[in-house]
Protein backbone atom coordinates (compact mmCIF):
# COMPACT_ATOMS: atom_id res chain seq x y z
CA UNK A 1 0.00 0.00 0.00
CA UNK A 2 1.25 3.50 -0.84
CA UNK A 3 0.75 5.84 1.16
CA UNK A 4 1.19 9.72 0.26
CA UNK A 5 2.00 13.06 2.14
CA UNK A 6 -0.56 15.88 1.77
CA UNK A 7 2.52 17.40 0.53
CA UNK A 8 2.71 15.13 -1.95
CA UNK A 9 -0.50 14.65 -3.18
CA UNK A 10 -0.81 18.35 -3.76
CA UNK A 11 2.49 18.50 -5.32
CA UNK A 12 1.27 16.07 -7.94
CA UNK A 13 -2.25 17.83 -8.30
CA UNK A 14 -0.33 20.74 -8.96
CA UNK A 15 2.53 19.41 -11.11
CA UNK A 16 -0.55 17.94 -13.25
CA UNK A 17 -2.63 21.30 -13.49
CA UNK A 18 0.32 23.01 -14.62
CA UNK A 19 1.57 21.55 -17.86
CA UNK A 20 0.36 21.16 -21.49
CA UNK A 21 -0.15 17.72 -22.19
CA UNK A 22 -0.13 18.45 -25.84
CA UNK A 23 3.65 19.68 -25.46
CA UNK A 24 4.71 17.50 -22.63
CA UNK A 25 3.21 14.24 -23.74
CA UNK A 26 4.89 14.44 -27.12
CA UNK A 27 8.24 15.63 -25.64
CA UNK A 28 8.96 13.09 -23.17
CA UNK A 29 8.00 10.43 -25.66
CA UNK A 30 10.17 11.66 -28.70
CA UNK A 31 13.15 12.45 -26.18
CA UNK A 32 12.79 8.82 -25.18
CA UNK A 33 13.30 7.71 -28.56
CA UNK A 34 16.37 10.35 -29.08
CA UNK A 35 18.22 9.49 -25.90
CA UNK A 36 17.71 5.99 -25.76
CA UNK A 37 17.43 4.42 -29.50
CA UNK A 38 16.82 1.31 -28.55
CA UNK A 39 13.07 2.35 -27.85
CA UNK A 40 12.73 2.78 -31.12
CA UNK A 41 12.14 -0.73 -31.33
CA UNK A 42 8.48 -0.79 -30.29
CA UNK A 43 7.38 1.96 -32.80
CA UNK A 44 8.61 0.38 -36.47
CA UNK A 45 5.35 1.44 -37.87
CA UNK A 46 5.83 4.90 -37.31
CA UNK A 47 7.88 6.10 -40.15
CA UNK A 48 10.71 8.44 -40.44
CA UNK A 49 12.50 7.95 -37.11
CA UNK A 50 16.23 8.45 -38.38
CA UNK A 51 17.60 11.14 -36.73
CA UNK A 52 16.49 13.85 -33.75
CA UNK A 53 14.85 16.32 -36.00
CA UNK A 54 12.86 13.54 -37.65
CA UNK A 55 11.45 12.02 -34.27
CA UNK A 56 10.58 15.41 -33.19
CA UNK A 57 8.75 16.19 -35.69
CA UNK A 58 7.09 12.74 -36.14
CA UNK A 59 2.61 13.02 -36.52
CA UNK A 60 2.67 9.28 -34.52
CA UNK A 61 5.18 9.91 -31.79
CA UNK A 62 3.44 13.14 -31.03
CA UNK A 63 0.13 11.42 -31.21
CA UNK A 64 1.37 8.61 -29.08
CA UNK A 65 2.87 10.74 -26.82
CA UNK A 66 -0.41 12.12 -25.87
CA UNK A 67 -2.22 9.10 -25.68
CA UNK A 68 0.51 7.96 -22.93
CA UNK A 69 0.08 10.89 -21.06
CA UNK A 70 -3.41 10.51 -20.98
CA UNK A 71 -2.79 7.59 -19.41
CA UNK A 72 -1.21 9.10 -16.70
CA UNK A 73 -4.06 10.74 -15.55
CA UNK A 74 -5.85 7.47 -14.26
CA UNK A 75 -3.03 6.96 -12.08
CA UNK A 76 -3.67 10.69 -10.98
CA UNK A 77 -7.53 9.84 -10.55
CA UNK A 78 -6.71 7.05 -8.47
CA UNK A 79 -3.70 7.75 -6.68
CA UNK A 80 -4.74 5.18 -3.81
CA UNK A 81 -4.84 2.53 -5.84
CA UNK A 82 -2.96 2.90 -8.92
CA UNK A 83 -1.80 -1.24 -9.12
CA UNK A 84 -6.10 -1.87 -9.69
CA UNK A 85 -6.26 1.20 -12.01
CA UNK A 86 -3.40 -0.02 -14.12
CA UNK A 87 -4.18 -4.14 -13.66
CA UNK A 88 -5.55 -3.95 -17.51
CA UNK A 89 -2.80 -1.62 -19.12
CA UNK A 90 -0.38 -3.71 -17.39
CA UNK A 91 -1.68 -6.66 -19.20
CA UNK A 92 -2.18 -4.58 -22.50
CA UNK A 93 2.15 -4.16 -22.01
CA UNK A 94 3.04 -7.36 -21.23
CA UNK A 95 0.97 -9.82 -23.30
CA UNK A 96 0.07 -7.73 -26.69
CA UNK A 97 2.38 -5.05 -27.08
CA UNK A 98 5.51 -7.08 -25.49
CA UNK A 99 7.15 -3.86 -24.32
CA UNK A 100 10.15 -4.79 -22.00
CA UNK A 101 9.56 -2.97 -18.42
CA UNK A 102 12.79 -1.67 -17.77
CA UNK A 103 11.41 0.65 -20.98
CA UNK A 104 9.07 2.32 -18.27
CA UNK A 105 11.94 3.91 -16.30
CA UNK A 106 13.33 5.03 -19.36
CA UNK A 107 10.34 6.93 -20.16
CA UNK A 108 9.81 8.09 -16.70
CA UNK A 109 12.75 9.49 -16.52
CA UNK A 110 12.24 11.56 -19.61
CA UNK A 111 8.72 12.54 -18.37
CA UNK A 112 11.03 13.91 -15.21
CA UNK A 113 13.13 16.02 -17.12
CA UNK A 114 10.47 17.72 -19.67
CA UNK A 115 8.60 18.56 -16.61
CA UNK A 116 11.85 20.16 -15.23
CA UNK A 117 12.58 22.19 -18.06
CA UNK A 118 9.11 23.35 -17.80
CA UNK A 119 8.64 24.30 -14.48
CA UNK A 120 12.33 25.62 -13.74
CA UNK A 121 13.24 26.95 -10.09
CA UNK A 122 9.62 25.59 -9.34
CA UNK A 123 10.88 21.36 -9.79
CA UNK A 124 12.88 21.93 -6.30
CA UNK A 125 14.31 18.55 -5.01
CA UNK A 126 10.96 18.18 -3.30
CA UNK A 127 8.58 18.41 -5.79
CA UNK A 128 10.91 16.67 -7.78
CA UNK A 129 10.87 13.43 -5.21
CA UNK A 130 7.20 13.63 -5.17
CA UNK A 131 6.93 13.64 -8.81
CA UNK A 132 9.38 10.83 -8.91
CA UNK A 133 7.26 8.66 -6.39
CA UNK A 134 4.37 8.65 -8.28
CA UNK A 135 6.05 7.85 -11.57
CA UNK A 136 8.03 4.95 -9.64
CA UNK A 137 4.50 3.50 -8.44
CA UNK A 138 3.37 4.12 -12.07
CA UNK A 139 6.29 2.09 -13.21
CA UNK A 140 5.86 -0.68 -10.75
CA UNK A 141 1.58 -0.72 -11.46
CA UNK A 142 2.59 -1.32 -14.99
CA UNK A 143 5.07 -4.36 -14.18
CA UNK A 144 2.52 -6.03 -12.11
CA UNK A 145 1.27 -8.12 -14.75
CA UNK A 146 4.04 -9.54 -16.15
CA UNK A 147 4.82 -13.23 -15.58
CA UNK B 1 30.14 6.15 -28.23
CA UNK B 2 30.67 10.06 -28.78
CA UNK B 3 30.24 11.92 -31.84
CA UNK B 4 32.65 14.59 -32.16
CA UNK B 5 29.89 16.71 -32.21
CA UNK B 6 28.68 15.82 -29.06
CA UNK B 7 32.13 15.99 -27.65
CA UNK B 8 32.32 19.74 -28.60
CA UNK B 9 28.34 20.51 -26.79
CA UNK B 10 29.64 18.47 -24.10
CA UNK B 11 32.77 20.82 -23.39
CA UNK B 12 30.43 23.99 -24.34
CA UNK B 13 28.22 23.26 -21.75
CA UNK B 14 30.36 22.16 -19.35
CA UNK B 15 32.45 25.49 -19.66
CA UNK B 16 29.35 27.43 -18.89
CA UNK B 17 28.69 25.91 -15.85
CA UNK B 18 31.64 26.24 -14.24
CA UNK B 19 30.81 29.64 -13.23
CA UNK B 20 28.02 28.30 -11.30
CA UNK B 21 29.50 25.27 -10.40
CA UNK B 22 28.38 25.81 -6.45
CA UNK B 23 24.50 26.32 -7.43
CA UNK B 24 24.67 23.13 -9.71
CA UNK B 25 26.16 20.76 -7.53
CA UNK B 26 24.87 21.88 -4.46
CA UNK B 27 21.45 21.55 -6.50
CA UNK B 28 22.28 18.17 -7.80
CA UNK B 29 23.07 17.07 -4.47
CA UNK B 30 19.96 18.11 -2.69
CA UNK B 31 18.00 16.19 -5.43
CA UNK B 32 20.14 13.09 -4.82
CA UNK B 33 19.66 13.20 -1.01
CA UNK B 34 15.72 14.45 -1.65
CA UNK B 35 14.73 11.33 -4.03
CA UNK B 36 17.29 8.32 -3.03
CA UNK B 37 17.78 9.03 0.80
CA UNK B 38 19.94 6.31 1.16
CA UNK B 39 22.85 8.85 -0.21
CA UNK B 40 23.08 10.63 2.86
CA UNK B 41 24.67 7.92 4.51
CA UNK B 42 27.84 8.94 3.11
CA UNK B 43 27.80 12.59 3.91
CA UNK B 44 27.00 11.94 7.79
CA UNK B 45 30.20 13.71 8.72
CA UNK B 46 29.07 16.78 7.06
CA UNK B 47 26.26 19.34 7.15
CA UNK B 48 24.36 18.95 4.07
CA UNK B 49 21.11 20.95 4.75
CA UNK B 50 20.25 23.73 1.83
CA UNK B 51 22.22 26.56 1.43
CA UNK B 52 24.97 24.83 3.58
CA UNK B 53 28.35 25.76 3.30
CA UNK B 54 29.69 21.89 3.16
CA UNK B 55 26.76 21.58 0.69
CA UNK B 56 28.28 24.11 -2.05
CA UNK B 57 32.05 23.63 -1.56
CA UNK B 58 31.35 19.52 -1.90
CA UNK B 59 28.87 20.39 -5.23
CA UNK B 60 31.45 23.10 -6.68
CA UNK B 61 34.18 20.25 -6.28
CA UNK B 62 31.94 17.39 -8.41
CA UNK B 63 30.95 19.65 -10.75
CA UNK B 64 34.40 21.37 -11.19
CA UNK B 65 36.21 17.94 -11.66
CA UNK B 66 33.10 16.98 -14.11
CA UNK B 67 33.99 20.07 -16.17
CA UNK B 68 37.73 19.20 -16.14
CA UNK B 69 36.30 15.66 -17.46
CA UNK B 70 34.51 17.73 -20.61
CA UNK B 71 37.46 19.77 -21.33
CA UNK B 72 39.27 16.06 -23.34
CA UNK B 73 37.01 13.22 -23.19
CA UNK B 74 39.26 11.16 -24.92
CA UNK B 75 41.58 11.52 -21.74
CA UNK B 76 39.22 10.63 -18.94
CA UNK B 77 41.24 7.74 -17.40
CA UNK B 78 44.46 10.15 -17.23
CA UNK B 79 42.43 13.24 -15.85
CA UNK B 80 40.68 10.95 -13.74
CA UNK B 81 43.74 9.29 -12.02
CA UNK B 82 43.55 10.93 -8.53
CA UNK B 83 39.81 10.64 -8.16
CA UNK B 84 40.08 7.17 -9.15
CA UNK B 85 41.91 5.71 -6.42
CA UNK B 86 40.55 8.07 -3.97
CA UNK B 87 36.98 6.97 -4.54
CA UNK B 88 38.15 3.17 -4.46
CA UNK B 89 40.30 3.19 -1.62
CA UNK B 90 39.11 5.70 0.66
CA UNK B 91 35.51 6.97 -0.29
CA UNK B 92 34.02 3.58 -1.32
CA UNK B 93 31.33 5.19 -2.46
CA UNK B 94 28.83 2.29 -4.17
CA UNK B 95 28.86 3.03 -8.13
CA UNK B 96 25.42 2.40 -8.51
CA UNK B 97 25.14 5.97 -6.71
CA UNK B 98 27.19 7.70 -9.79
CA UNK B 99 23.80 6.60 -11.73
CA UNK B 100 22.09 8.39 -9.44
CA UNK B 101 23.96 11.57 -8.94
CA UNK B 102 24.16 11.60 -12.77
CA UNK B 103 20.31 11.21 -13.08
CA UNK B 104 19.91 14.38 -10.82
CA UNK B 105 22.82 16.58 -12.35
CA UNK B 106 20.30 15.75 -15.81
CA UNK B 107 17.22 16.97 -13.90
CA UNK B 108 19.35 19.92 -12.33
CA UNK B 109 20.65 20.78 -15.85
CA UNK B 110 16.95 20.30 -17.36
CA UNK B 111 15.59 23.01 -14.62
CA UNK B 112 18.92 25.71 -14.93
CA UNK B 113 18.78 25.31 -19.31
CA UNK B 114 15.03 25.04 -19.95
CA UNK B 115 14.37 24.58 -23.62
CA UNK B 116 18.28 24.74 -23.76
CA UNK B 117 18.18 21.21 -22.22
CA UNK B 118 17.33 20.13 -25.76
CA UNK B 119 17.30 15.79 -26.44
CA UNK B 120 20.81 16.25 -28.05
CA UNK B 121 21.90 17.65 -25.38
CA UNK B 122 20.75 15.36 -23.30
CA UNK B 123 21.35 12.69 -24.90
CA UNK B 124 25.35 13.68 -24.81
CA UNK B 125 25.67 14.31 -21.86
CA UNK B 126 23.66 11.47 -20.41
CA UNK B 127 26.28 9.31 -22.31
CA UNK B 128 29.54 11.78 -21.44
CA UNK B 129 28.39 10.79 -17.39
CA UNK B 130 28.09 7.36 -17.96
CA UNK B 131 31.39 6.96 -19.08
CA UNK B 132 32.67 9.65 -16.46
CA UNK B 133 31.41 6.96 -13.67
CA UNK B 134 32.38 3.59 -15.66
CA UNK B 135 36.18 5.44 -15.57
CA UNK B 136 35.39 6.99 -11.86
CA UNK B 137 35.12 3.02 -10.51
CA UNK B 138 37.52 1.04 -12.79
CA UNK B 139 39.95 1.02 -9.95
CA UNK B 140 37.25 -0.79 -7.39
CA UNK B 141 38.18 -4.05 -7.90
Amino acid sequence: MVTWTDFERATIQDIFSKIDYDIVGPDALSRCLIVYPWTQRYFGSFGNLYNAAAIASNPKVAAHGKVVLGGLEKALKNMDDIKQAYADLSVLHSEKLQVDPDNFKLLADCLTIVVASQLGKDFTPEVHAAFAKFLAVVVAALRKQYH
Amino acid sequence: MLSKKEKQLIREIWERLTPVAEDIGADALLRMFASYPGTKTYFSHLDIGPGSAHLSSHGKKIVLAIAEGAKDISQLTVTLAPLQTLHAYQLRIDPTNFKLLSYCLLVTLACYMGEGFTPEAHAAIDKFLSAFSAVLAEKYR
